[in-house]
């Protein structure tokens, strides 16, 4: 009882401890006008990519909606006509909708897609009033037709490549957005598959 | 300023009294308001944070902010509530909290005291007013007709019954010294030696209790919003939570003026800088006093509450009244 009572010490110590880190350097980052800097691969907002020559990547193949856990994707695919041709593939997606309210971005979509259509962005400001504004469909996650990378397969000669080509192309092409681009992320892809093959 | 004094001097009393409390109302507004601000600053730095920052430049103009937002919040009273004695007790902590100002002196010049009156037996009425100040926790707790409040509200009453004693005992310490119980004489009193070193006991046993009337951390067992979830105010909401808080800092200042008058020397300066004026000095020791408050509450834990009763009665109040015995017997033998 006396220890705990007469213990001036210990409060002094904490006394000098609080008055020290007074004059401590803060981390605070000071969000709406200093921004963080993610890394590459964080997962933020999704976006849908399309190649060089502004044909979409995805081809409605919906393995991206069903790889989702959360359920938060709906592709409707369509024929593509020869007149009209939105992807290189027979098919293309008429409707590409992710409820973003829904999504646990984790990542599953992009490494279920077989073009590299959809893609996690470092986007992560997605704040909105209503809920129906986070329903994001193709008008929203569609990058510009200017901002496509890589080749259409059906342009090149010999066809389909294999995948390691294809992301081989996509580090030669310089792209798209806000630092983090599409190559930034092709390139780590690259780098991490020689690892796990050599 | 001290022929502005002396044109108030020749002003009939009543005015002179009420340009003086408007002034000094204020004053102690303001103060208010940045010593809030600066608890929020200093707290942060010490966790740090940078602490408030976004109204106005360095967060300047967060009172202001926070003043609107307390006005604009709805008032509620809970249907148990006793309304009247509810509605009454803000009031009752504000108008104790702000009456103490009437004595305390801030300076003197030729013509007097800066203070608004020069009462005789100062710490008399210092005591006697702060003492109310319960009234206001006490009956609010209780009117609130909620079982949180009736238990901060308990222990306000027992706190301060505990902590009073010990409180008394080391004014009346400096008393002896003095001599006198008038705030003016005790200060003047103090003009070669501050009555922290002879009362160097006296002194540490104030800034406890004074910790422990205010009912700020680490006595905060009033409102401990862990256990009783803001304690005598949990029921308040809007300008008459607004009201308690005012309080609660108004007091903050009425000690840190209390100890500056006591055992700080009041507007006497050290080390015969005397360059500076006193009211600077003033403002500079309760300014020191306030920072310390804040700190103790960045660094220190709440104590349990048989602690904090057992260090009452078995700690501060044999060691006050020992105090007081040996300052009366050293007096007294130098005659």
């Amino acid at each position: 009882m006396r220890k705990r009572l007469f213990n001036v010490g210990a409060i002094l110590q904490g006394l000098s401890i609080t008055f020290g880190f007074m004059f401590k350097k803060r981390p605070t980052i000071e969000y709406p006008s200093v921004k963080k800097q993610h890394a590459p691969r964080f997962h933020g907002l999704h976006e849908l990519r399309r190649y060089g020559d502004a044909k979409e990547r995805c081809i409605g193949c919906e393995l991206c909606s069903s790889a989702c856990p959360a359920n938060a994707i709906t592709v409707i695919g369509a024929e593509n006509t020869p007149e009209d041709r939105k992807s290189p593939g027979e098919r293309y997606a008429a409707r590409y909708e992710i409820d973003e309210l829904r999504c646990i971005f984790c990542g599953l979509c992009e490494e279920a897609c077989p073009t590299d259509a959809i893609v996690l962005t470092p986007r992560f400001e997605m704040a909105d009033y209503r809920r129906g504004s986070f329903i994001y469909s193709k008008d929203r996650l569609l990058v510009p037709p200017d901002a496509g990378v890589g080749a259409a397969p059906d342009d090149r000669p010999g066809g389909i490549p294999s995948d390691l080509g294809r992301v081989a192309e996509i580090k030669s092409t310089t792209d798209v957005e806000e630092g983090y681009s599409a190559t930034h992320r092709g390139e780590i892809l690259k780098t991490e598959r020689r690892g796990l093959a050599g | 300023m001290d022929s502005a004094l002396a044109v108030l001097n020749a002003a009939p009393l009543w005015l002179v009294v009420t340009i003086k409390s408007a002034l000094l109302l204020l004053v102690v507004v303001t103060t208010f308001a940045y010593a809030m601000l600066a608890e929020r600053k200093v707290m942060g730095w010490m966790q740090l944070r940078p602490g408030p920052n976004r109204v106005g430049p360095w967060g300047l103009m967060q009172p202001a902010s926070d003043a609107a937002k307390l006005i604009l919040k709805e008032d509620l009273t809970p249907s148990t509530a006793d309304p009247l004695i509810y509605k009454l007790a803000p009031f009752i902590s504000l108008l104790t909290a702000f009456s103490v100002y009437a004595i305390i002196p801030f300076g003197a010049g030729s013509q007097g005291t800066w203070a608004i009156g020069n009462v005789d037996a100062g710490i008399l009425f210092l005591m006697a007013i702060s003492s109310l100040g319960v009234y206001g926790i006490s009956l609010g707790g209780w009117a609130s007709g909620s079982k949180y409040p009736l238990l901060g509200s308990v222990r306000a009453t027992a706190q301060m019954i505990s902590y009073e004693l010990a409180m008394s005992l080391s004014f009346i310490g400096v008393l002896i010294l003095a001599g006198t119980t008038s705030l003016d004489g005790i200060v003047s009193a103090q003009a070669r030696l501050w009555f922290c070193i002879p009362q160097a006991v006296g002194f540490v046993i104030y800034v406890i209790t004074a910790v422990a009337e205010t009912n700020r951390t680490p006595f905060d067992l009033v409102e401990a919003e862990t256990e009783l979830v803001g304690g005598f105010h949990t029921e308040y909401s809007g300008l008459r939570f607004g009201s308690f808080f005012i309080a609660e800092y108004v007091n903050m200042l009425t000690v840190s003026c209390i100890a500056t008058l006591l055992f700080l020397g009041g507007w006497n300066a050290p080390f015969g800088l005397t360059m500076v004026p006193g009211v600077l000095w003033f403002v500079a020791k309760v300014a020191t006093f306030m920072f310390f408050y804040i700190w103790l509450r960045a660094t220190l834990p709440r104590l349990r509450y048989d602690r904090l009763m057992a260090f009452g009665w078995k700690v501060l109040l044999p060691v006050a009244t020992l105090n007081l015995i040996v300052t009366a017997v050293v007096v007294a033998v130098r005659g």
